[in-house]
């Protein structure tokens, strides 16, 4: 895969510089990447800034050649999917969530309010129920995502969320294009159900 | 398709258009500043209150890197930046930690756990500032004493462009070396003026020095005990009573009275005791 990538050259030529563009460049991604894999804002800040600080030890140790020849997106994320997996070993809880912590962990999920503003000033003609519909199921997506096992979990964030090619998926999972499709297929059929289940049980619960 | 398929289809459109959705989340936290931070590719400042009233001073993970007094944080942004050679990023203020430090070592205390970044000056520039760094809160010392005690003797010239070159001003006390004349001599922060207020905030007697230096007393001693000689401004030459007070032009009238020199200010040895 060849990636032609401006800011790699930039860090070939002058790494310190060129690192603090990508810094700024790349923390709200690698945060939002972090949230969706954690969970929780405040290991996701850890996360994404652990990441950086990775991805800049890193870069240090390569050649000038090597970093102009780096497909920066598949490479950051992968150094954020294995700290995420790290720390998701260490912490025991793998995946992050199951099904019977939906309940408690609905509020901690999402972002703390702040979307139905932004959607609103984006879109002053938005109906306000419209917004919290959708914020809500965003907060739920969010949390069922997080009852993925690991592998589904880093495919369906990259391809769906990311928006990364599965090349790059591949790339950024070390395994083949095949194999992570099918984790990102089954990742989506696997939510799906569970989102079927819940509009099921919700329109039982209405029929009572 | 009947109407199960179309519904299907919707809701398998609406959702992978929410997960598109969720990289809408968005963090105030500065986490690129945070990790550039931990780095060392980025330095944080803040300002404080000193003898010379408010002065910013940056650091980073090495220690202090930075400290000067300028009009505008922007000004200082733009200063810093050229100095060092990354961005700085503002602070409400320092850790806990460093804040502590930073008072405790201004107020004369050498134990306080500070820390100096000067990867940014040369070898020769750091070995004169850290030199600089032993002169005690309160004493003065001379140029040439700075460029001989780092093995350059006749260095002095270059040793006052290292002062010059200071990035660490008050906290590496440039101020505590000053011209054998008795003038108290160029100053980066503030002029010779400055240089005086921090002297005497400190301690230091500056009318009995600059009128020593200018009778042309370079060293002091006491005729009551061990016959050593110091630079008047020594911890020791400060408790000489006046009465037992001697005074010397220079090393070799010292050595010549029978003096020698002090073990804890080094002044230099006379040529003729080689």
């Amino acid at each position: 895969m060849t990636c032609d990538d401006a800011l790699a050259g930039a860090l070939a030529d002058d790494l310190n510089a060129a690192f603090e563009r990508l810094a700024c460049a790349w923390e709200q991604r690698l945060y939002a990447f972090a949230l969706r894999m954690t969970g929780r804002p405040r290991d996701a800040e850890e996360l994404a800034e652990e990441t950086l600080a990775q991805a800049w030890r890193a870069l240090a140790g390569y050649s000038p050649e090597r970093r102009r020849a780096l497909c920066l997106r598949p490479w950051l994320f992968q150094i954020a999917a294995n700290l995420a997996r790290n720390r998701a070993r260490s912490a025991r809880r793998h995946p992050a969530l199951s099904l019977d912590d939906l309940a408690l962990a609905s509020d901690m999920v999402g972002d703390g309010g702040g979307l139905a503003e932004r959607i609103a000033d984006e879109d002053p003609l938005g109906m306000p129920e419209v917004v919290v519909d959708r914020e809500q199921r965003l907060a739920d997506l969010a949390t069922l995502l997080l009852t993925l096992p690991e592998t589904q979990r880093v495919a369906v964030v990259l391809r769906h969320v990311e928006g990364l090619g599965y090349g790059a998926i591949a790339e950024a999972m070390g395994e083949p294009v095949g194999t992570v499709k099918s984790h990102a297929s089954r990742g989506v059929a696997r939510l799906r159900r569970a989102l079927e289940r819940e509009r099921l049980s919700e329109a039982r619960e209405v029929a009572r | 398709m009947n109407d199960k398929q179309v519904s299907t289809l919707s809701s398998a459109r609406s959702l992978l258009s929410d997960c598109r959705g969720l990289c809408e989340a968005k963090t105030t936290a500065p986490i690129a500043e945070n990790a550039l931070l931990r780095l060392g590719l980025a330095d944080a400042y803040t300002t404080i209150e000193t003898a010379l009233g408010t002065v910013y001073v940056a650091w980073n993970a090495h220690g202090l890197s930075a400290v000067t007094r300028k009009p505008t944080a922007g000004d200082f942004e733009v200063w810093a930046a050229d100095l060092l050679g990354r961005k700085v990023y503002a602070r409400v203020a320092a850790p806990e930690r460093l804040a502590h430090a930073m008072t405790a070592w201004l107020a004369g205390d050498r134990r306080a756990a500070l820390t100096f970044d000067l990867r940014g000056v040369t070898p020769f520039v750091r070995e004169a500032l850290l030199k600089a760094r032993e002169i005690p809160h309160g004493e003065v010392r001379p140029y040439s004493w700075v460029a001989r005690e780092i093995g350059h003797p006749r260095a002095m010239r270059a040793v006052g462009t290292a002062m010059a070159r200071n990035p660490i001003p008050l906290f590496i006390p440039c101020h505590r070396v000053v011209r054998a004349d008795g003038h108290l001599g160029a100053y980066g922060m503030g002029g010779p003026e400055s240089k005086r207020r921090i002297l005497s905030a400190e301690g230091v007697n500056v009318e009995q020095v600059e009128a020593l230096a200018s009778a042309g007393v370079r060293y002091v001693g006491s005729d009551s005990t061990s016959h050593v000689y110091c630079y008047p401004t020594c911890h020791y030459a400060q408790r000489i009573g006046a009465p037992h007070l001697v005074t010397f032009a220079d090393e070799e009238a010292a050595y010549a009275a029978g003096y020698r020199p002090c073990n804890v200010c080094r002044p230099p040895a006379a040529r003729l005791a080689g």
